[in-house]
């Protein structure tokens, strides 16, 4: 029985473990814009100074 | 999003010459710079600009998706924002080294737009960083104050391509308040304990022989159950039982009112059914119908964000205005504007206050006001009323009126605008029948109780009693509602057609009475039809037709299309001034048309007609009446109309076009001339006859009757452009489809009395075992979620269908429709 009490405990621990990380992704503002970072992550960061190659870039666009 | 590259755009770039930057064709002429065409100066500084800092992989990103600038960047333009009072509306942090700012730039419109905007600080090296919310078109710029003025931010942006919207009403909300991140938190705790209390619920369902007989782990399942259960009670649940007591107060009923009765009595009942020993309360029902309203609430409450439906004036009118001082010129608030001040007005600014003009010459484009885009011509002398846009060069006015007491800002004084969205709930359909409902249920409960007395079981009424109320908790009919609004909702977002909230599908649906603005809402804003008075004969036709046609501007066009001649003629010594007219050769005669002015004609002008004027070798030979035409559907929408409504037309231009219209207004629905409050009191005496009115117009002379009628829809050609408040914003080119959409309103309102017969079934069988006194926990907690569930698909899908079958989707598309 003391198995049971065990096991109780551990799935309400996991479960508030989830709750939190849900909480806190709600307070890190992640569900306020939820289309601008799925488009800034596909952004290259190019190498600065470097005008020549973004230039050919362009061009072949 | 437009996201994807426009197939259209592709196609033109084989054939004509494209802007590098903005991706428009170049019309009237090609700049060539930097081995690169761009149509205009604009075009070519923003590249300039981008290219000296290393950022042309803008254009790389979505090729030719830049803005142009239209105005020069002038120094002092965006000065004001440096006075702490103005600028503390806009600035959220600040403590002296960094400040964060949020600016509204309805240019946003790409991914382009994004990664250009949050790489202004390698323009500027006073900016920290900047990020850009897309949905919210909003930028937050984070930037050294001792290095950067709030000012030059702002002067920045607008170089750019991206012009930051500032009006008065940002700045006299006061800071910006923070998302309301409130309804996640609850949604996310209501959820977490429901999933727990069910499955500490489930051994004592099945009869589980060892939970059964173990007393110990029952109850330390039942007090787990308690106490998972505290936290959807006091937090998750609080916005029914405020809600509810607002009522209470009110002496009212809402909706919110049976259902915080329900939650708490079943609270009390499992509450006393555990701590007596004597079952397990139903602690899981009670977390469920928290968890799934919360649910259907989120849905229903669908907002879009980047539209705004509570404009007034003050979002439209400048912040502050150049006003002529001792010192020459200073930036002067809008607010503190008093009688006798001379402003200074440049091209494309709004003029905030009645005032006559003193000096230069005025062509103001009232077309916010009225939807009428032409410029009126105005000289030194002439009153100019509030709300106009310079189109042309500096002008000098002496204030009348102080802003607040002018001719179109004293609409906003009138009692319509003091709407009220809590008697909107209480109208609604909704809750009209939750009143019946809940009536029947005390009725029921009041029968049940008294049967029990008469067959001599007293004991048992308690028992009964509570269960009704808990079984015949409205929950399961208030989400087929809210569900069912917040599906048609977005479906009807998606087309174009966005509504302020979900009682304006009813209200739109109930409407038996439209009335209609003319200009800028049947009629678009840049087609016209031409006819023409005086004499021309046959070459003299061709010959203006083929001199028309070498001009780009909109009224040459049209003329040039209708006399259907295409280059017949050779044309010599082509001039165009413009804003006055065109000035050709053809053989040896020497045409001049365009303004009586300019075509050297002296008339009597008459207001609000559109007129080109013909001379042909000085001799007056006649001219067009340019008047705005019906958008295309639009006649085949008003004849579908005019069989199921009553039509009315209030326009604010004279009566040229009460002809034209009579084909679906009747004489006496057609008012013309109509003042902004004319039209108000007009609604408002259909409304005293009784009628359920929809309003839709598009300027801000059609704000006070959009206010005051059941339901007010706003025309808007650019979702980004000012559209006055309303229930609903149409995007222009969905005009045609308007028949359509009603007709969906009102199925979506079948939808809704359907479902709420299904849920009624629900409700009988659950208080079947109710009044018998039969009903265990695990029925009503198989129950609740099967009945919710079933009724959210149904409703869902049943809207959903309709959409199909109303064949929404052949609405006609307009290629600058943007999705929110």
């Amino acid at each position: 029985m003391s198995a049971l009490f065990l096991l109780i405990f551990i799935s309400i621990a996991v479960a508030a473990g989830f709750l939190a990380a849900f909480l806190w992704s709600v307070k890190k503002g992640q569900y306020d814009d939820d289309y601008t970072p799925a488009v800034r992550m596909l952004f290259d960061d190019r190498p600065e100074n470097n005008k020549t190659e973004i230039k050919k870039t362009n061009q072949s666009n | 999003m437009n996201d994807t590259p426009n197939p259209t755009r592709a196609v033109r770039e084989t054939s004509e010459t494209v802007c590098y930057h903005c991706g428009e064709i170049c019309r009237d002429t090609v700049i060539h710079a930097h081995d690169k065409d761009f149509c205009c100066d604009g075009c070519r500084l923003v590249y300039e600009i981008l290219d000296e800092n290393n950022l042309c992989s803008y254009y790389s990103i979505e090729p030719g998706s830049g803005n142009t600038v239209n105005r020069p960047a002038e120094g002092g333009r965006y000065a004001y924002l440096d006075d702490p009072e103005i600028n503390a509306g806009l600035i959220h942090f600040n403590d002296g080294k960094h400040v964060h700012v949020t600016l509204f730039a309805p240019g946003i419109h790409c991914s382009s737009c994004i990664w250009l905007l949050e790489h202004l600080q390698k323009l500027n090296p006073g900016i920290f960083h900047s990020s850009v919310n897309f949905p919210k078109r909003e930028v937050t710029v984070a930037f050294n104050p001792e290095k950067v003025k709030l000012s030059e931010v702002a002067a920045l942006m607008s170089s750019i391509g991206y012009e930051p919207h500032i009006s008065m009403q940002d700045l006299e909300s006061g800071n910006k308040k923070q998302a309301d991140r409130s309804s996640w938190y609850k949604i996310g705790i209501a959820g977490f304990c429901f999933g727990n209390i069910m499955m500490f619920s489930f051994p004592e369902y099945f009869s589980i022989a060892d939970v059964a007989d173990d007393p110990g782990l029952r109850q330390t399942f039942s007090y787990l159950n308690l106490g998972f259960s505290l936290p959807v009670l006091l937090y998750s649940a609080s916005g029914f039982f405020k809600s509810a007591w607002g009522a209470i107060k009110a002496k009212q009923l809402n909706i919110d009112l049976p259902l915080a009765a329900a939650i708490l009595m079943t609270f009390i009942r499992s509450v006393f059914e555990i701590f007596s020993n004597t079952g397990p309360g139903y602690l899981d029902s009670m977390s469920g119908i928290v968890f799934f309203m919360l649910i259907g609430r989120a849905f229903q409450n669908k907002t879009y964000q980047t539209l705004a439906f509570d404009r007034d004036y003050r979002s439209y009118f400048p912040v502050a205005v150049s006003v002529a001082s001792a010192e020459g010129e200073e930036r002067v608030p809008v607010t503190a504007l008093k009688r006798g001040m001379r402003m200074i007005i440049r091209n494309g600014e709004i003029i905030p206050a009645d005032s006559i003009l003193l000096r230069g010459e005025a062509a103001i484009d009232y077309s916010f006001v009225t939807g009428e885009s032409d410029p009126v011509e105005k000289k030194s002398g002439d009153l100019i009323y509030a709300g106009g846009k310079q189109a042309g060069r500096r002008i000098e006015l002496e204030i009348v009126k102080p802003v607040k007491q002018s001719y179109l800002t004293t609409l906003w004084n009138k009692p319509a605008f003091a709407k009220d969205d809590a008697a909107e709930r209480r109208a609604s359909l909704e809750n009209r029948i939750n009143t019946w409902f809940t009536i029947s249920v005390f009725i029921i409960a009041a029968l049940s109780a008294g049967y029990w007395y008469w067959a001599g079981e007293p004991m048992r009424i308690l028992h009964v009693v509570t269960t009704i109320l808990i079984v015949a908790c409205p929950c399961i009919l208030l989400l087929a509602a809210s569900f069912t609004q917040g599906n048609v909702l977005r479906i009807m977002g998606r087309y174009g057609f966005f509504l302020r909230n979900a009682f304006t599908i009813e209200k739109i649906a109930n409407a038996k009475v439209i009335v209609f603005d003319k200009t800028g809402t049947l009629t678009g804003n840049s087609e016209f039809e031409a006819s023409f008075e005086g004499t021309l004969d046959e070459t003299e036709q061709d010959e203006t037709g083929s001199i028309c046609a070498h001009s780009n501007h909109p009224l040459s066009r049209q003329i040039a299309l209708q006399l259907g001649s295409r280059f017949v003629q050779e044309v010599s010594d082509f001039e165009e001034t413009p804003g006055k007219g065109i000035k050709a050769r053809i053989g040896i005669n020497e045409y001049r048309i365009g303004s009586a002015e300019f075509a050297g004609v002296l008339t009597n002008s008459e207001m609000n007609v559109t007129k080109v004027y013909v001379s042909k070798n000085g001799e007056f030979k006649g001219f067009f009446i340019m008047r705005h035409s019906l958008r295309k559907g639009v006649g085949e929408m008003l004849d579908k109309l005019a069989g199921k409504h009553e039509l009315y037309l209030l326009s604010g231009d004279h009566d040229g076009d009460r002809e034209r219209m009579s084909r679906w207004f009747k004489a006496e629905n057609m008012h013309f001339k109509c003042s902004p409050a004319d039209k108000l009191e007009f609604i408002g005496q259909l409304k005293a006859e009784g009628k359920k009115v929809m309003m839709i117009g598009d300027g801000l002379n059609d704000a006070g009757a959009l206010q005051e009628s059941d339901a007010g829809i706003a025309v808007s050609d650019n979702l980004n452009n000012f559209s006055p408040a309303s229930d609903a914003i149409i995007d222009g080119g969905l005009m045609p489809g308007l028949d359509k959409l009603i007709e969906y309103a009102v199925d979506s309102d079948r939808v809704i009395r359907l479902s709420f017969a299904v849920s009624l079934i629900y409700n009988v069988v659950g208080l079947y075992f109710a009044v018998r006194g039969e009903l265990q926990p695990v029925i009503a907690a198989i129950l609740m979620p099967v009945a919710s569930i079933t009724i959210v698909s149904f409703a869902t899908l049943l809207s959903t269908i309709m959409a199909s079958v109303r064949k929404l989707k052949s609405i006609k598309h307009d290629e600058n429709h943007i999705s929110v």
